[in-house]
Parts: C-alpha cells; structure tokens; sequence
C-alpha cells in the first residue's frame, strides 16, 4: 500500500488591485458625494462589504482607504461608494476636489463577510432591522437596495440618524424605496436642526426610540447597526435588552470613540 | 516587475496629522497603507459584552499538563507589568506609544507546561469571538494580557474587563474581552480569519486578506 503524499497546501488567491474609472460623481448632501467605480473583472459583492481604495503620487507615496460599497449586488461591476469629506483629511478631500469622470483609481475588494446580509433563504423572510448615523447610512443603503430589487418584501425599517435635514445622506431615494409600499419604513431622527414643520424625532438615538420603532418587527428580527462608535453602542446594547440575540446584531462602526 | 499605477493628481499630505502618514522617525513606525491616528478607534462585529468581575473568571487549557483557572483577583494578582506598544488595525489605523498594563503571556502558559504537541494558541471572548495565533507569534514578550489602558481599568468598548493586546499582529488579533486560552495542535482560523482576513495578519507584510 501506498502513501499518497499530502496535497500542497492550498493558498488562497490575493483580492487584485483593479484599476477602475470613475463614471459618475452625484453630490448627495453639501459634505457627501457619491462616486461610482466602473471595476474591470469584478467578481460581484454582497450588500454591507466594502472595497479598498490606494493613492499613490508620482514619487511612490501613497495611502489607503477602506469605504463602504453603496450600490447593490445587482449593479455589478459598477460599484458606487459614498464619502463624506472630512476637514483635513488626506482622502477624502481628494475624492470631493480632484476626481472628475474619466479618472482612473486603484481599488480591491470585496472585503468583509460578516456586516452582509442577502435576500436568499430564510433573511429574505425575516424582518430587518436597520440603524444608521450620519455616513453609516451607506452599507445599510446597499442592503435597502439589493432588498429592492431582488422583490423581497418582508418587513424593514430604517432608523437614520442625521444632524440636520439638509445633510440627511439618500433623503429623496430613501423616500422613494419606502413608498414603493414593499414593507419598508424609513425613521428619521433629527439631532441638531428640524424644519418648521417636523413632527419625527429630534433627539439622539436612544433605548426608548430603539424600543419604538423595533417593536413591530418583534425580536425575530435581524439587526444592523452602522454609525459613530456612541450610537452603536446605544443602540446594540438597547437590542440586547429588548431580548434580541447578541448573534443576530451586527455592527459596524467609525469616527472618533470620544475617549 | 509592472509599471507602477500613480493616481493622477494626487500629491499626499505627508504630514503626521489626524489623518496625514508621518514624518521622519514616526514614518518608519507606520507600517504600508497605514495612517496615524491619536484616537482610539473602536471596532467590533457585535454588541459589547458585559461580564460582572464577580464572575470573570480565565482560563488556559487544551494541550496542557494541567489546566488553570484564575478568578479576577488571583488574574490581576498575577506578576504584571506596563507595556507600550504601537498598534495598527486592518482598518488602516496605526496609535503609536499605547500603555497598557497587564500580564505577559509568558507569564500565563508558565503556570501550566505545555504539551509538546502544543503549537497553536486560540483566544476565546465572551461573545463567541476567536483568534488564533502560532505559540511563536505570543511568546517572548510577544503578547499580554491588558486590563489597564492609559492609567485607567479597560473600558468594555475597548475590551474590558481584559483583552489579548499583541502588537506585532493586526489588532483583530487582539482578542478583546478575552477569557481563555486554547492550546492545541493544529491551526483552526478564528472569527475573522474565516471571514477573508489573513490568517497570520503581520500589519508590515500587510497581510490584511485571504492570499496576501
């Protein structure tokens, strides 16, 4: 009898740096634009995974970047991010001032595995939970939209924290995909200024608004949570109290952790 | 060897900033496709944990000749010490000069002689989270066990009450609300090294992904 000898070990493949062109600039607010990627030999992403971008000058610096992708899974190779400019940032200044359409940028992904969720199998039945702050808004925008358009209909509701009305990143979309009557409400809570008329929140997110606009989704739902580190924490540890299982709350986080 | 891609127009601010790449001796801190931040980042998949201290309690088994289990006073009476250290997360983020006080795992595999066959450590969390980490890549000072940060206990977004720091690696290999360690005779990847990350994670090879 003979041994066969052992197989080599099997490497994975490294996620390719692509060089993409930039097909689209929209402004969505006054400090956020979204840039779409036209990505050659894009192998398809699922809705809350993000792409790595990298600079590099002329003389071999360079940096990089992670951003959420914004688009679906259905618009394929064409991948949308949306960045907020940040005041004395390296990036992000950048991608508002320099990049026109036609400009070429090195990108990689899809990265992530964990912050997804898909309309297939038991998650396209299930009710989903969404809380967003500020530019935490742009993965839970890919799941609002993959949802959209593969017809799924269960019960969603987004919970989107914004400062103001005007900087309320997908104002006009987000209130189209929610009258297009498949079961999706958006929240809007307001923390700094509201128009005269506002009747919604007007206050950080906090346990009793978690408690509110999650009930009619009952505990069974699933959960996503994208924002400053204060809101993720408000609002992960509110669905651990109202008795969601810790393994169905998802979280992605950024900016400053104020300590 | 190809061409190297340059983004057209893009200079760089070069500059040690809240978020420039550094200058000079802080530079070569700064591992590829890193930038400096001074604050402290916070990142995880789920809600916080919180274990009351009455209850904490950590643990080191697997391959071990005896298996050991420390309440929270014997652990934080253990012989410890400050460390600082830099750190670099996946994220993109590097903090230079983070303190930290807590025990070296040195210290912990000690108090338990170690099987020969032992060649893997995997950290378990509350939550569910694991790492897994070679025994060569915690030994020698390689890695501890933090319950101080800065002067003060650990906060629970950061990882408190205790969390794995090992600074040579991407901080998600820094187990945060750690309470045992595993040792064992293969490698098995851990939460995020099963999820497309790189299974050793050296954040000066950049090993960030799968197949870097």
């Amino acid at each position: 009898m003979s041994i066969a000898p052992a197989p080599p070990a099997r490497r994975p493949s490294p996620i390719a740096w692509r060089i993409a062109t930039v097909t689209s600039i929209r402004d969505e607010t006054t400090t956020v634009k979204s840039v779409t990627l036209s990505i050659p030999d894009w192998a398809g992403h699922r809705a809350g995974q993000h792409v790595d971008l990298r600079l590099t000058a002329a003389d071999g610096y360079s940096v990089e970047r992670s951003y959420s992708i914004a688009s679906e899974p259905e618009r394929g190779s064409d991948v949308e991010i949306t960045v907020e400019r940040i005041d004395g940032g390296e990036v992000s200044p950048f991608l508002h001032e320099v990049v026109v359409v036609g400009d070429r940028l090195e990108v990689r992904g899809p990265i992530g595995g964990y912050f997804v969720w898909e309309a297939a199998g038991a998650a396209a039945a299930e009710p989903l939970f969404l809380v967003a702050g500020g530019s935490g808004v742009v993965p839970l925008m890919a799941m609002l939209r993959h949802r959209t358009r593969a017809g799924a209909r269960n019960p969603a509701r987004l919970l989107f924290s914004s400062r103001h009305w005007d900087d309320v990143i997908y104002r006009e979309e987000l209130a189209a995909l929610a009258a297009a009557g498949d079961g999706l409400l958006v929240v809007h809570t307001l923390t700094r200024s509201r128009p005269p008329d506002w009747t919604g929140y007007d206050r950080r997110v906090d346990d009793r608004m978690i408690g509110e606009v999650l009930a009619p989704l009952g505990a069974g739902a699933r959960c996503f949570v994208c924002g400053p580190t204060a809101l993720v924490e408000v609002a992960a540890n509110a669905l651990v109290r109202l008795g969601l299982p810790a393994d169905r709350i998802r979280t992605e986080r950024f900016g400053p952790s104020g300590t | 060897m190809t061409e190297r891609f340059v983004t057209r127009g893009f200079v760089g601010r070069r500059g040690a900033g809240p978020e420039g790449g550094g200058a000079g001796d802080v530079a070569s801190r700064v591992p590829p496709g890193q930038y400096l931040t001074t604050d402290f980042p916070v990142l995880s998949a789920g809600p916080t944990p919180r274990t009351p201290l009455d209850r904490w309690s950590f643990y080191v088994e697997g391959l071990v000749r005896e298996p050991v289990t420390w309440t929270w006073d014997e652990f934080t009476a253990l012989p410890a010490r400050d460390w600082t250290v830099d750190i670099s997360c996946v994220t993109k983020w590097t903090k230079l000069d983070m303190r930290w006080h807590g025990v070296s795992v040195d210290t912990l595999l000690e108090a338990v002689e170690l099987e020969p066959s032992a060649a893997f450590a995997i950290a378990h969390s509350d939550g569910g989270y694991t790492t897994n980490l070679p025994i060569g890549d915690v030994l020698n000072g390689q890695a501890f066990v933090a319950w101080e940060y800065d002067g003060k206990p650990l906060s629970p977004e950061h990882g408190g009450p205790a969390r794995l720091v090992v600074p040579g690696r991407y901080f998600w290999k820094s187990a945060k609300w750690i309470r045992g360690i595993r040792l064992i005779d293969r490698d098995v990847p851990g939460f995020w090294e099963s999820l497309g990350y790189h299974n050793r994670g050296d954040q000066w090879l950049e090993e960030r992904y799968s197949g870097d």
